[in-house]
């Protein structure tokens, strides 16, 4: 049975020590140097870099989140061990874990450090898809040729270098397809390589819930229950009518993963389908100055975004969390599209002012959608907001300054509301 | 209720009903028809709380009454009827339901109760006045193009109708805009029409409205309040809640002051432009208008698809320019020009333009430029 040392990546036949640097780190599967799809989670990956940067960190329990009010983003493994898990709201994560290291997420950071990871996996594959800055699925099909090396042993080098050279673990799940592939990298967290081969697909999957879909969230995962449907064996008694005719597209889709089969591909260039931020308050508000300073700052945000990826949306959406926990989401379609914070903001405005009476609230959100290029963006005038013009004259002039000078050179008035 | 109707007199006045009436309705009784008959008169009433339309025919009564049916399938079943049919529609209170005869065809439908069916609020209206149908035609058909459907800006929904001062006095004006486009249509004012308070009427109403206009003979009873607009023929009574809200100062968006004057032939032009956006597949396309001296260029670039440009002969004669503008904005006002020349005014490519029919001031439109 092939196998491989994640240690000095020393390919072999068989044992379970590495022959060259007798490392316990071997990987062995029938599979391994054939299997091309890959999934690379990085663990903890907030947390694992404030701990990288500030060795003081070290061996404390350490949570990414924001405020009192907030909720867990990232917590390190010690966390973990105590029952902290992202997600779960600041408070509960306290009252688990009192003496966390709490720290705000340095969202710039670690973007910064995920372009490094990046750019190490643009190395192997130009069939890379990131899913968020801490993860990715790379399709290494026919790269074996190129690197002289089967994907299992340049995806172990890449976890190794990233160790090695940004001292951040990562986690890789190696299979047929994206859907197993991502399953893979979970089961062995942290610093883990995982392979579900082909041959052992039926039998892995075999009692398996099916919430271990990506995308089977609380809501579906009740539905699929009301059909009796809790397992990937509950699953492969349905025929493939009767899933669809139930379920609609995502029957389908069912269908399909419960004989381990996904078709999805890899695309490097997986197009942006809404750009959107939103703030959960240290306290419920309903205060108008306040929601409207809020409103701007991440009409803003959204809009700096959109202008960095070059893109444009046309639909404006407000979102608003109620402090009963109920949802409002208000939207409208533009003439043309828009990366402009002024319009946005001005759109998000109005959509605000029709529920404006329904507070207070404990979030508010902004976001655009129908997202296409910028070309042609907040070209049209408007007749009756002759200012308009002007306001993204000054917008073009604000960020000119911004790119030069840094970002808190120059802000609204109603930015610091 | 016991009547008899000739079934092209049947489809008409039903047809007229279940337009107004919202397919997705979450009230039930909204969904139906109110069917009164009294004397040699049926009535059909329909609403969807803001538009309310009664429409009367001539019908043999043998018992009067009343009652109310879904509308849509009412109006399904008299279309699908043969021409010439005598449609005999027979209430039975007791058993709720209301049956059609038709030759050999027999339908029983089910029926809601007549008090549930909610009556609009009769109003006092403060103006009275009376308008041939052509003229009320051209004054919404012209502008109805520029409505708005944005959501946020409910006062652009409709078209503002209201009284204003024109170069020959007063006239009865209808402006509508999306802050894009707007259209300015003038009329003479009716007599009786002088202190009509401003409306804005919505977009629906605009479009019912319009099936009342057909006739060319036809008056038009018109009746206007602060909060509701009344337009009935003889036959058909179609009223309507006004939109509740401040339509913008348009008068300061008018271009006055622009200067430079091209003439162009409407339809060349309007085929000029449909022709060059080919090209481009955006949503919003942008065409440019170079101007030099008796010449168009129009041009479209767009990156993905490929380049279109066209030269067009037309009568210009100050400083040339570029210019550019959403080919679909260019096409509608364009399309509104019938009888002479399209008559352009720019100021500069920052700048809206005017463009009106020959040197006819009663109608005018305005459009926004877009930067190329």
């Amino acid at each position: 049975m092939p196998a491989l040392c994640r240690s000095c990546l020393t390919t072999f036949d068989e044992g379970t020590r590495c022959p060259a640097c007798r490392s316990p780190r071997v990987l062995s599967h029938p599979e391994l140097f054939s299997l091309s799809i890959a999934h690379m989670d990085c663990d903890a990956f907030y947390a694992s870099v404030e701990k990288r940067d500030d060795p003081s960190l070290a061996g404390k329990p350490v949570i990414i989140g924001g405020g009192k009010r907030g909720v867990v983003s990232t917590a390190c493994y010690v966390a973990r061990i105590r029952g902290v898990r992202s997600a779960m709201p600041m408070f509960k994560a306290l009252e688990l874990c009192p003496d966390a290291v709490v720290i705000k997420p340095r969202g710039s950071h670690y973007a910064a450090v995920s372009k490094q990871i990046r750019a190490m996996m643009d190395e192997l594959t130009p069939a890379v898809e990131p899913l968020s800055l801490d993860e990715a699925f790379l399709d290494m099909t026919g790269t074996e040729r190129l690197h002289h090396h089967p994907p299992a042993v340049m995806l172990a080098r890449l976890v190794k270098r990233m160790e090695d050279e940004l001292g951040l673990t990562g986690s890789i799940g190696l299979s047929h397809n994206k859907f197993l592939a991502k399953v893979a990298s979970d089961l062995d967290k942290p610093r883990g390589f995982s392979v579900i081969g082909k041959g052992e697909t039926m039998d892995f999957l075999a009692g398996k819930p099916v919430r271990m879909i990506w995308g089977v969230g609380a809501a579906a995962q009740s539905s699929l229950e009301r059909a009796g449907i809790r397992t990937f064996t509950d699953l492969l008694r349905w025929d493939k009518q009767a899933l669809i005719e139930r379920f609609g597209g995502m029957g389908e889709r069912l269908w399909h993963l419960a004989r381990g089969e996904d078709f999805r591909r890899i695309s490097a260039n997986a197009p942006v389908k809404s750009i959107s931020n939103e703030t959960t308050f240290f306290e419920d508000t309903s205060d108008p100055d306040l929601l409207d300073g809020h409103l701007w700052r991440l009409s803003e945000k959204v809009a700096d975004r959109a202008k960095a990826k070059g893109r444009a949306g046309r639909v404006v959406t407000l979102k608003l969390k109620r402090a009963d926990f109920k949802l409002i989401t208000k939207r409208t379609s533009l003439h043309d599209t828009t990366q402009s914070a002024d319009r946005i903001y001005r759109t998000a405005r109005s959509l605000f002012d029709t529920v404006a009476n329904k507070g207070p609230f404990r979030l508010i959100g902004v976001g655009i959608s129908e997202i296409t290029g910028a070309d042609g963006a907040d070209t049209a005038g408007d007749l009756l907001d002759p200012q308009a013009a002007q306001r993204r004259a000054a917008e073009k002039a604000t960020d000119a300054i911004r790119a030069k000078f840094g970002d808190g050179a120059i802000l609204k008035g109603r930015a610091i509301r | 209720m016991k009547i008899s109707v000739e079934r092209a007199v049947l489809l008409k006045a039903v047809g007229q009903a279940q337009s107004v009436v919202e397919r997705r309705n979450t009230i039930p009784i909204l969904a139906n028809v109110l069917i009164e008959a009294e004397g040699s008169t049926v009535s059909f009433r329909a609403t969807d709380l803001d538009i309310e339309v009664v429409d009367k025919a001539p019908a043999m009564v043998e018992r009067a009454g009343a009652t109310t049916v879904s509308a849509v399938t009412l109006h399904e079943i008299v279309r699908k009827l043969p021409d010439g049919a005598m449609v005999q529609l027979t209430d039975d209170g007791a058993a709720g339901r209301l049956t059609v005869e038709a030759g050999r065809s027999n339908f029983s439908l089910a029926t809601l109760p007549k008090e549930d069916f909610p009556v609009m609020a009769s109003s006092e209206y403060s103006a009275n006045f009376s308008a041939p149908a052509p003229v009320l035609r051209r004054l919404f058909d012209k502008s109805k193009f520029a409505i708005s459907t944005e959501e946020t800006r409910y006062y652009l929904n409709g078209v503002y109708m209201h009284v204003s001062d024109a170069e020959g006095g007063k006239v009865l004006r209808c402006v509508a805009t999306d802050g894009h486009r707007l259209a300015r249509i003038d009329a003479d004012l009716p007599k009786g029409a002088e202190d009509m308070p401003g409306v804005i009427v919505p977009r629906k109403t605009v479009g019912e409205l319009r099936k009342l206009l057909d006739d060319d003979d036809m008056q038009i009873a018109v009746s206007v309040s602060e909060t509701k607009v009344r337009f009935a023929t003889p036959d058909i009574t179609l009223t309507s809640k006004v939109i509740d809200g401040t339509f913008p100062d348009y008068t300061r968006v008018i271009p006055m002051g622009n200067t430079k004057k091209m003439e162009v032939d409407a339809a060349e032009f309007a085929k000029a432009v449909d022709r060059v956006a080919t090209v481009s597949s955006e949503r919003s396309r942008a065409v440019k208008l170079a101007l030099a001296e008796d010449k168009l260029t129009l041009s479209v670039n767009a990156p993905d698809a490929g380049a279109a440009e066209e030269e067009l002969i037309v009568a210009y004669g100050d400083e040339g320019m570029e210019i550019g503008f959403n080919a679909k904005y260019l096409l509608e006002i364009a399309s509104q020009v019938d009888r002479e020349n399209a008559v352009f005014m720019f100021d500069n490519a920052g700048q809206p333009v005017l463009m009106r029919e020959g040197n006819d001031t009663s109608a005018v439109y305005v459009v926004m430029p877009m930067r190329v």
